[in-house]
């Protein structure tokens, strides 16, 4: 049942809302269906589809609760699509999620209630469990979802996959949530875990479903590429006392291999686009460490030149940083703290933990050690995961 | 179908500044917005300047005030807008991508109607 749950929630409400036109009304109905589910499934087995099953119970409770409140619904706005006007519900049972996932993601609404929606909507989650996620309150997080949704139903955004013309562009603000998921979950923000597992296997169901759907698109191929050879190193990150492991210290035989040759199969694949995604650059740049025997045999020429790349395509500040870190180890310590420097005035880097930690390093390696200290202390102010904290604080107190 | 206003925002100061031929040229390029859409248009107009505009206000105990200037002060002000008609707001923001706006932007607002 929960693995109908994860599996299979997105495709069973996009299809129902094409009969209610309803958000809200399609997430009863879904529910309702789950629960005849559970009660039903356990006597008489699972059914061949349970996609279709559960469809089947929603869209006919749907078609129900419509007939009965109908003259109270008509007040209503109604989410939009071509059959908008067609008051049966369509025979056949298609795959809508496309559509849903761009309704959640689309532009006009903004990117905490595009991620709040997809998490909801494509994955099931509560409205508590969103909350959790991204460490807000559930008041907070319901009132966040409940302006998404009237706002969708009011500006009429419509329940359609985009037109070719503006077809890339839309991608492309599907996958910034899905990433923006995935890194949430790879490294929280906040808190005491270092990972939330939960967030990085929903952004993994959300970029294969992406896939699925749309098969032929290099940036979600890029995406998937990046996700699987990144998490392939999620078993080696924590040593056993919990401590933060960095990829020198991690013990790659236990990296996850067939996640990495899937990914490095998809790597290929999306750096045939010109120029290059900025998915697929990232993906190469992890597939670099990822192959390479150990870390002194790591290939950091390669990997500057890779992030020379992405600078070009993606020309973030944080980008500029990692750059300036394999910079460092590619030409030594001195010449990373000289790119790591003249970034010191970047706007976006002020307050960002990362720069300290990585300026704290190079200083260490050159036995600058009263700088490094000051280093290391900037950033144990600016890192609020509790990990990541403990790593630094240890890492001081070996100067 | 549903109607949009689009709210044409722009800094007052840069348009002031523009000489005859960019102001032809802008002005050229709402005329050919309305030819292109008239199936779309439902109306429109150019506002004056906000130093031409007059605020009144009514306070609780019902004292009204009128006050020279806009309602907000902002640096980017309306300057005009068009009403036009569309299927969905992805229609009706291809309209509003069309909207000559060099010195500011275009606000998207659907038309509320009551029953």
């Amino acid at each position: 049942m929960a693995d109908a749950h994860r599996h299979e929630w997105g495709f069973v409400l996009a299809a129902t809302v094409r009969v209610t036109h309803d958000l809200d009304l399609a997430e009863e109905c879904v529910q309702d269906a789950y629960a005849r589910a559970l009660s039903t499934w356990g006597s008489r087995g699972i059914p061949d589809k349970p996609a279709a099953w559960l469809t089947t119970v929603a869209r006919r409770r749907a078609v129900d609760l419509l007939r009965r409140t109908a003259s109270l619904r008509q007040r209503l706005p109604l989410l939009l699509d071509e059959r908008a006007d067609d008051p049966e519900p369509v025979p056949e049972i298609t795959d809508d999620r496309l559509r849903l996932i761009f309704t959640c993601c689309h532009p006009s609404l903004a990117q905490p209630a595009q991620v709040a929606l997809t998490l909801r909507l494509l994955c099931g989650l509560t409205t508590s469990e969103v909350a959790r996620a991204f460490l807000v309150s559930e008041p907070t997080m319901a009132a966040r979802i409940t302006r998404a949704k009237k706002k969708i139903a009011t500006a009429r955004i419509p329940y359609q996959v985009p037109p070719a013309s503006e077809l890339p562009e839309r991608i492309d603000a599907v996958l910034t949530v899905v990433h923006l998921l995935f890194t949430t979950g790879h490294t929280a923000p906040a808190g005491a875990a270092l990972v939330r597992r939960d967030l990085v296997e929903r952004s993994l169901d959300l970029t294969r479903m992406l896939r699925v759907l749309l098969p032929s698109d290099l940036g979600v191929a890029g995406l998937l590429a990046l996700i699987l050879l990144t998490d392939a190193r999620r078993d080696t990150r924590l040593a056993s006392d919990g401590r933060l492991l960095l990829l020198a210290d991690q013990d790659r035989s236990a990296w996850d291999r067939p996640a990495i040759a899937e990914g490095v199969a998809l790597v290929r694949e999306a750096l045939r686009r010109r120029p290059p995604g900025r998915y697929a650059l990232m993906a190469a740049i992890a597939a670099v460490h990822d192959e390479a025997p150990s870390w002194d045999e790591t290939d950091w020429r390669e990997l500057v030149g890779l992030y020379d790349l992405l600078v070009d395509v993606w020309p973030s500040p944080v980008v500029a940083l990692n750059r300036a870190v394999a910079v460092g180890f590619a030409s030594g310590p001195a010449a990373g703290l000289a790119a790591l420097d003249a970034l010191a005035a970047e706007p976006q880097l002020a307050g960002y933990g990362y720069l300290a930690a990585a300026r704290a390093d190079f200083l260490r390696r050159l036995g600058q050690i009263a700088e490094a200290r000051v280093a290391y202390e900037e950033a144990l102010l600016l890192t609020e995961n509790d990990v990541e904290r403990q790593f630094l604080a240890d890492r001081l107190r070996c100067l | 179908m549903a109607e949009y206003l689009i709210l044409i925002y722009e800094d007052e100061t840069a348009w002031s500044k523009s000489d005859q031929d960019t102001f032809d040229q802008i002005m050229k390029g709402h005329t050919a917005f309305s030819e292109n859409n008239a199936a779309a248009l439902r109306g429109g107009n150019a506002l004056h300047g906000t130093d031409t505009a007059t605020s009144i206000r009514k306070d609780a105990a019902g004292e009204v005030t009128v006050t020279d200037g806009a309602f907000a002060e902002t640096k980017e002000a309306l300057g005009g807008y068009y009403v036009v008609e569309a299927a969905n707001l992805d229609e009706a923001i291809a309209l509003a991508k069309q909207v000559p706006a060099v010195y500011g932007g275009v606000e998207v607002r659907p038309i509320r109607v009551f029953d």
